[in-house]
């Protein structure tokens, strides 16, 4: 898909590398070198076996393996969802649950609203705002996600707190409501009763009847929105200038280096892949009824 | 342990002038009305009265549990002395540890999904500050108590892992291990087979003389509560209409709406061409309607202008109270649907519609099979009903949506309308085939489109199976909504605006657009009220009788089935064990899984046998019992015989027959014999 999407721009890929005042010779000499002058399909074929192969080929621009690229920025990235998952999940789970138990009372409509509000703000919108406020105005965070050279763990997480906060914020919409909702259905239900009425503390219902059956589905929620983390890292890690996945893809893509846009992107689907089989995956480790099969 | 001497309340729960309402769009809505009872300590009492009447909010008021939008306006709740609203919040959790329990409907909701059977029973002994090792074996002698086989696996197990009946007993398990004062039980056994409703009912007799709870048992199941109950009120609209001696209230009623209630139910063996079922007219007042007089009023024959302005009050006629202006009057009631029907016997001239042979049905593959229907064989004639009954997992569904092509049997089986093959699947089968067999659903809910009009509901069926366009879809969609006791004024209502019953006859009236042969009715009244449940059955003996359309009925109801069936079918894992016109089914010889059955079903006219116990659950189809497949629950059991060859169906008479090695003439023999000394053992008691 993305290998057909990318060769219907157009332009050519030695013309964006020579510049559009180069000689229509070597154009076609250096595209005939990359290799991007044979038939689609057998392009497509060769991509397919190296990759296979665990060799995902040269850049055309850089003139270098893109393995090394995609891993490095892959490593970037991760580190970037991992801090805001570490900050969002905490935040979103409370949130919902505090709402829940207050439901309808004013704190439960600030996180309501607020969650709601959050979300729907697209992240380039609310990542220029933070980097105002937070960054410039306020000087709590650095403005730039490029931590300086060989800076320890701790200061890294402190520099991606600024990148990951827009995340955030349309994160804990999703999760905080899941989270409201299951544990409004948990408390108003029969089991709940009985937990009340075998004479337990608020606080044992809660914490043993409760907050269990009430997060499952949120935790299918987080994890397979770790996966549209990856997505939403394009934006984010090009308006923080962070040299994540998102950014190599976004720069590969406009200068029409195939090889890393498609090793790219592939990294990216296969992640986004597997947080959702592990979503499922957690979701029966949980669950009994689905652990167990439904026979008897 | 030094107990603290006090004074001993005479009663266990006492309600004084209660009033709850419930907030619905910004108004409060009397649900419960001044009402006043008194449970004495070790009395069993019920509480009756049709669904929206304030029996569920009673429970919960009790137990101070109403949902967010409830509220006692006035009134209080005392429980063993203690006044339950005025409680702080310690104090009331030291009551729901130690003085009360509740058990309700639908016990798979009431157990934690995610925890084991085992915790969740020991939190119990948790909350009574027992250590650790001591709340497993408590909770182990506990399940036992409430005879669970294997109490050790059980622990292990989840909720979802065990049946209706062995959650319910759970649920039973962790009422009484408290060992309370007060035993709420509310609709415990709605939902449940009757073999298994029967047992759960016995478990909760016994264990109450062990325990000596006073039990407030709700119910909508006038027998049920004749069975477990010394006293029984009966709720109407929130107030108490009647209450006394469950007896006495039973067989001479004094308030009209007792009367109507107990004309409703099929008793005593009533069929439908001995006369119809009485219905009551009208509907219950909605929660919050203003009721200056008698509440039921409204729907009351007898009532006059003094009815209508003037509550009456809960008068005592000794020993028991009505809230009647003229309680002497009440049996007096005139029918509000004439018993006499004229039912033509359309079985003399009867033609076979369906012929059904060696149907099976086996799902799944590999080593993995569950057999769900067996080698089905019958006919039906037209106009005939022919009920099916058993316990769930018998396979009266799956021979069901067999019929209607949902599910294509086995190859080799044969399902012939009219003398002509029906296709195993409805794909295959012709127009004329599919408006023939049609089906009347249990949940009229989630059978009508929610966002369509009854005209348009009804009118689609018209097109579609009947192929009718214009003016004469106008007037047959009048003549069937007519049909069915539905007003032209119902046409523009959407599903939502209609009751239970009104929805159920437009579900009626659907399956009936095509005019069909055959109509499967998959439990059509098991959602309805009592009064409700009568005119619907009323309505398919009538259009019975006009249309002479089969119906393939099947309920776990056999009063239900009793009245409306011809011929009756027990399946049982698949299997038909005994097939027979419907009298000589019920008045046997039987079938000792039959005999099971009909014993299982409490009975209103105190004319109870001594109950067979079915030991043991319904086996899994996937593995089932060598021989004949009943051996395994058999009280009747002959030995080796029954273990190693599957009995054929051999004739009682050559209509009724039975799966079982026993020859039909012992079996009646055996089936006569006076059980002595088992009479019922409540009433032994409680006299």
């Amino acid at each position: 898909m993305v290998f057909l999407g990318s060769q219907v721009l157009p332009g050519s890929v030695a013309l964006s590398i020579l510049g559009p005042e180069a000689d229509p010779r070597s154009v076609e000499l250096l595209n005939h070198q990359l290799g991007v002058d044979r038939p689609l399909l057998v392009q497509w074929f060769g991509w397919i076996w190296h990759f296979l192969h665990g060799d995902m080929g040269l850049s055309y621009v850089h003139q270098a393996p893109v393995s090394p690229m995609v891993m490095q920025a892959l490593g970037y990235s991760l580190k970037l969802a991992a801090v805001a998952l570490l900050l969002v999940v905490p935040l979103g789970i409370v949130g919902g649950v505090v709402a829940a138990l207050k439901v309808n009372r004013p704190l439960d409509r600030i996180i309501s609203l607020g969650g709601l509000s959050a979300t729907v703000l697209p992240e380039f919108v609310s990542g220029i705002i933070l980097i105002l406020v937070l960054g410039i105005w306020l000087h709590w965070l650095p403005i730039s996600a490029a931590w300086p050279n060989g800076a320890d763990p701790l200061t890294q997480i402190y520099y991606l707190v600024l990148p990951s906060l827009p995340l955030v914020l349309v994160l804990f919409g999703y999760i905080s409501r899941m989270a409201r909702a299951g544990m409004i259905e948990a408390v108003e239900s029969d089991y709940t009763r009985t937990a009340v009425l075998k004479g337990l503390t608020w606080g044992q219902v809660v914490w043993r009847h409760v907050l269990r059956n009430a997060l499952l589905p949120t935790v299918t929620v987080v994890v397979t929105q770790a996966g549209y983390l990856m997505g939403g890292l394009v934006v984010i890690e090009t308006l923080f200038r962070y040299p994540g996945i998102g950014s190599l893809i976004f720069t590969a893509a406009t200068q029409k280096d195939f090889p890393i846009l498609e090793s790219g992107v592939f990294v990216v689907g296969t992640i986004f892949t597997m947080t959702t089989f592990l979503a499922d995956l957690s979701y029966s480790v949980l669950n009994p009824r689905i652990r167990m099969g439904t026979g008897q | 342990m030094g107990c603290t001497v006090r004074s001993m309340p005479e009663s266990a729960l006492r309600f004084d002038r209660l009033s709850v309402a419930y907030r619905v769009g910004g108004q409060d809505r009397a649900v419960l009305r001044d009402l006043s009872l008194k449970i004495a300590r070790g009395e069993a009492y019920g509480l009756v009265g049709e669904s929206g009447c304030g029996k569920s909010t009673v429970a919960l008021t009790a137990v101070r549990y109403l949902p967010r939008n409830g509220r006692i306006i006035s009134g209080s709740v005392a429980l063993d002395g203690a006044d339950v609203m005025r409680l702080d919040k310690d104090a009331l959790r030291t009551l729901r540890a130690k003085t009360v329990s509740m058990v309700y409907q639908d016990p798979g909701k009431a157990l934690n999904p995610s925890i084991r059977i085992g915790s969740q029973v020991a939190e119990v002994f948790e909350v009574m500050g027992l250590p650790p090792a001591e709340r497993k074996t408590r909770a182990f002698e506990m399940l036992k108590k409430v005879r669970i086989a294997d109490p050790a696996s059980v622990m292990q197990r989840y909720p979802h892992q065990l049946s209706g009946g062995m959650q319910q007993r759970v649920a039973i398990a962790m009422a009484l291990a408290s060992d309370p004062t007060m035993l709420i039980l509310d609709e415990p056994t709605t939902g449940l087979d009757s073999t298994v409703e029967a047992e759960v009912l016995d478990l909760v007799t016994d264990l109450r003389r062990e325990f000596g709870a006073s039990i407030l048992f709700i119910s909508h199941n006038l027998a049920v509560v004749a069975k477990m109950c010394d006293r029984v009120g009966v709720l109407y609209a929130g107030m108490l209409v009647e209450e006394g001696p469950t007896e006495r209230i039973f067989t001479a009623p004094r308030h009209p709406y007792t009367v109507a209630l107990l004309r409703c139910l099929p008793r005593g063996g009533q069929r439908k061409d001995q006369g119809r079922l009485d219905t009551i007219p009208g509907i219950l007042p909605s929660p919050g309607a203003r009721l200056p007089g008698c509440p039921f009023a409204e729907r009351c024959a007898i009532a006059d202008a003094r009815c209508v302005s003037e509550l009456p009050p809960l008068r005592d006629l000794g020993g028991r109270f009505a809230r009647c202006h003229y309680p002497e009057r009440a049996v007096q009631l005139p029918r509000a649907t004439p018993a006499e029907a004229a039912v033509p016997n359309v079985r003399a001239i009867a033609d076979p519609v369906l012929k059904i042979a060696n149907v099976s049905k086996t799902y799944g593959q590999g080593d993995h099979r569950i057999r769900a229907v067996s080698d089905v064989s019958l006919t039906l004639m037209a106009g005939e009903t022919l009920g099916l009954v058993g316990e769930s997992g018998s396979g009266k569904t799956t021979f069901a949506r067999m019929l209607l092509g949902i599910v294509p049997p086995d190859p080799g089986g044969r399902i012939e309308l009219d003398g002509k093959p029906l296709a195993p699947s409805l794909g295959h089968r012709t127009p004329e085939q599919i408006k023939a067999v049609q089906i009347v659903f249990q949940n009229p809910d989630s059978a009508l489109n929610r966002a369509h009009t009854v005209a348009r509901i009804v009118g689609r069926a018209l097109r579609r199976l009947a192929g009718l366009r214009g003016a004469e879809l106008t007037r047959r969609l009048d003549g069937l909504i007519e049909a069915v006791r539905l007003t032209p004024r119902h046409l523009t209502l959407r599903p939502r605006q209609l009751s239970g019953g009104l929805k159920q006859r437009v579900a009626i009236a659907r399956s009936f657009a095509g005019d069909p042969r055959v109509v499967v009715c998959d439990e059509p009244t098991s959602a309805l009220d009592v009064s409700v449940q009568a005119a619907v059955l009323n309505l398919l003996a009538e259009l019975q009788s006009t249309h002479a359309v089969s119906y393939v009925l099947i309920s776990h109801d056999l009063g239900i089935v009793r009245y409306l069936s011809d011929r009756i079918a027990v399946l049982y894992l698949g299997r038909i064990m005994e097939i027979g016109p419907s009298e000589q089914v019920f008045q046997g010889p039987h079938h000792p899984y039959t005999e099971a059955l009909l014993s299982a079903v409490p009975d209103l006219d105190g004319t109870r046998k001594s109950r067979i116990r079915l030991t043991g659950e319904i086996p899994s189809a996937a593995n089932p019992p060598s021989g004949c497949v009943f051996q395994s629950r058999c009280p009747r059991k002959l030995g080796a015989i029954c273990e190693t060859t599957e009995p054929p169906l051999n004739e009682a008479t050559p209509l009724h027959l039975i799966r079982c090695h026993i020859p039909a003439a012992e079996l009646e023999n055996l089936q006569r014999r006076p059980n002595s000394g088992a009479r019922d053992l409540i009433r032994a008691e409680s006299s």
